[in-house]
């Protein structure tokens, strides 16, 4: 194939994703198209799965019969979030298992927030307002995106994800106005957990070296700092609503922006944990590898019957 | 409900108990499998395993609510599950041993299953219509655990030599607790007699029957040492069980007397 035949279906490529025409997995795209879409993928099904790990941590503890099933309902979504990325993955060429071993060996990334501890039951609510709130604002936009099954995937997460928003912020709005020791939970749970959200919508445009050419090929539909002031807007008034307080003095409403200001992020925390150093990068890594491990015989032994199965069908 | 005196106890108060024990039953092996969450051997078994936690959580909740309204001792359906001392559950011993691999898991569901479909298919019958109610909704609910159970014990059985090895070591130590299932007091006689509840002892025959076909479909034997534990049915314990409740009751323990 020569190289202006190769332009030629870029220009044609660019010019579907321009009139909004989906691309589709046996249509032509780029190779970089691919590759970041595969990357973008997969790392949102790892952190799908490694997400359950920090509510995980409370079912077994879970205050009432109620709130044991909401949350085991709530990871269960997520689980099911998982599969179907990586699905939507499979579809592009991605290999599911050699990108799990990815994850376990470091390589491949999830997102930063799930290396932070649940402390209290109060994390479960902050979690759900403040977390899968992040998520909804990164993921609405998904549901736009120039991939079809990536974009259909996104529209039925959302739906769920925004179940677990509201009830998240049911659990912290019953603490924060429960008794004095609830609400104290509330506020510390939100003192550990907003910094870190903030940081979920990744670098500030400057350092996303990226996000230009995924906004053009419409895999990302807005910037990180667009988000990320979206995201603060809407839950500052929730905090309020609920009279807490937000762990940062800069807060300011500015009239003329018509937006919060904010304060600086601990960039230098979200790169380290990015690299590993966060509070729980290493146990959550080691619990979805035992996870694989301890599960390997179980996995063997159902190819192995398979296996016999479809012998004895042959014989028959 | 009229009260009637039989063997020191009124109707209600052995209906009561009756009901809990099913309920407790629900609650403690739901509780084990929750412990799977984020760690079963595949996605697809992570969501099986949960999903089922969950219909047993649904199935206690049911389960006390009716406790509550049929003879209200002061206790909502959270103060029953939470709260109790360890001698006032009264679940089979079966549900509350560990996890200890899938395997363990998988036997101990299975061994259930059967067990709890031949009680809900006879409470569809229960001349307590709300009690029979639960049951048709939790056969439905069962019928799928225990297709989910017989199929992962023939799969493990008849799998590789490891897995065989271990299901069996599995159907070895949990065969002692199968006995229990079919416990019979004063509580049940009181609500047999009134047809509220159902007489297990008339499917012990099907129980085994069922268990000895799926077993020897998976290459599994039954062992031969036939010595049975009990004492779950009347709040005697395994050494298990303290821990799990501390776990559980956690929130409840730690701060009382407030709403989540």
């Amino acid at each position: 194939m020569s190289t202006k035949n190769i332009e030629e279906l870029e220009r044609e490529f660019q010019a579907k994703i321009d009139a909004d025409i989906k691309i589709e997995p046996n249509d032509w795209m780029p190779e970089g198209y691919r590759k970041t879409l595969m990357r973008q993928i997969s790392q949102h099904a790892h952190s799908e799965i490694v997400g359950m790990l920090p509510e995980g941590n409370w079912i077994t503890r879970a205050p009432s019969l109620k709130r044991k099933a909401v949350l085991l309902a709530k990871v269960q979504d997520e689980a099911g979030h998982g599969l179907y990325l990586y699905s939507a993955a499979e579809t592009l060429g991605l290999d599911r298992e050699k990108s799990i071993d990815d994850l376990h060996s470091g390589k491949a990334k999830y997102s930063s927030i799930f290396n932070y501890p649940t402390l209290t039951w109060a994390d479960m609510g902050t979690i759900g307002w403040l977390v899968d709130g992040a998520a909804i604002m990164n993921q609405v936009p998904l549901c736009r995106c120039s991939y079809g099954p990536y974009a259909r995937a996104m529209v039925r997460v959302c739906k769920e994800e925004s179940f677990h928003q509201r009830q998240g912020f049911e659990i912290v709005s019953l603490l924060a106005n429960g008794t004095a020791e609830q609400k104290q939970m509330a506020q510390d749970s939100l003192n550990r957990f907003w910094w870190p959200a903030l940081m979920m919508f990744g670098p500030n445009d400057d350092n996303s070296p990226n996000s230009a050419q995924s906004i053009k090929w419409k895999i990302k539909r807005s910037s990180n700092d667009e988000l990320r002031q979206q995201f603060i807007d809407v839950t500052v008034t929730q905090a309020e609503m609920v009279g807490l307080t937000i762990p940062d003095k800069d807060l300011k409403w500015n009239e003329a922006r018509g937006s919060y200001d904010f304060g600086t992020i601990n960039w230098e925390e979200f790169n380290q944990v990015i690299q590993g150093n966060g509070p729980c990068n290493k146990e959550r890594i080691d619990a979805r590898r035992n996870a694989k491990e301890n599960g390997a015989w179980v996995r063997e032994a159902a190819n192995a019957f398979a296996e016999k199965r479809k012998k004895k069908e042959l014989t028959h | 409900m009229e009260y009637l005196t039989c063997n020191n106890m009124t109707t209600q108060e052995a209906f009561y108990s009756y009901i809990v024990r099913l309920g407790d039953d629900s609650l403690i092996l739901g509780q084990r499998l929750s412990e799977w969450c984020g760690h079963g051997p595949v996605l697809e078994e992570d969501i099986a395993l949960t999903n089922i936690s969950l219909d047993l959580i649904g199935q206690t909740n049911n389960l006390y609510e009716l406790a509550v309204l049929r003879e209200n001792q002061g206790k909502n359906i959270d103060q029953l599950a939470f709260l109790r001392l360890e001698k006032e559950y009264e679940n089979l011993l079966l549900v509350e041993q560990p996890n200890v691999d899938f395997g363990y898991t998988i036997v101990r569901q299975f061994f259930f299953d059967v067990y709890r479909k031949l009680v809900f298919e006879a409470l569809c019958n229960s001349s307590d219509e709300r009690l029979a109610g639960i049951a048709e909704k939790s056969l439905k609910e069962t019928k799928y655990h225990l297709k989910h159970s017989s199929e992962w014990v023939i799969r493990l059985g008849d799998g590789t030599e490891e897995s065989h090895r271990r299901v069996q070591e599995a159907v070895n130590t949990l065969w002692k607790f199968t006995d229990e299932l079919f416990f019979q007091d004063e509580v049940d006689q009181n609500v047999i007699e009134l047809g509220l509840g159902v007489d297990n002892s008339n499917f012990k025959a099907t129980w085994n029957s069922h268990v000895e076909h799926v077993l020897t479909e998976a290459t599994l034997t039954i062992p031969s040492n036939s010595w049975q534990h009990a004492g779950g049915r009347k709040g005697i314990h395994t050494e298990h069980f303290g821990y799990l409740l501390s776990e559980m009751q956690y929130m409840q323990r730690a701060y009382p007397n407030m709403e989540w």
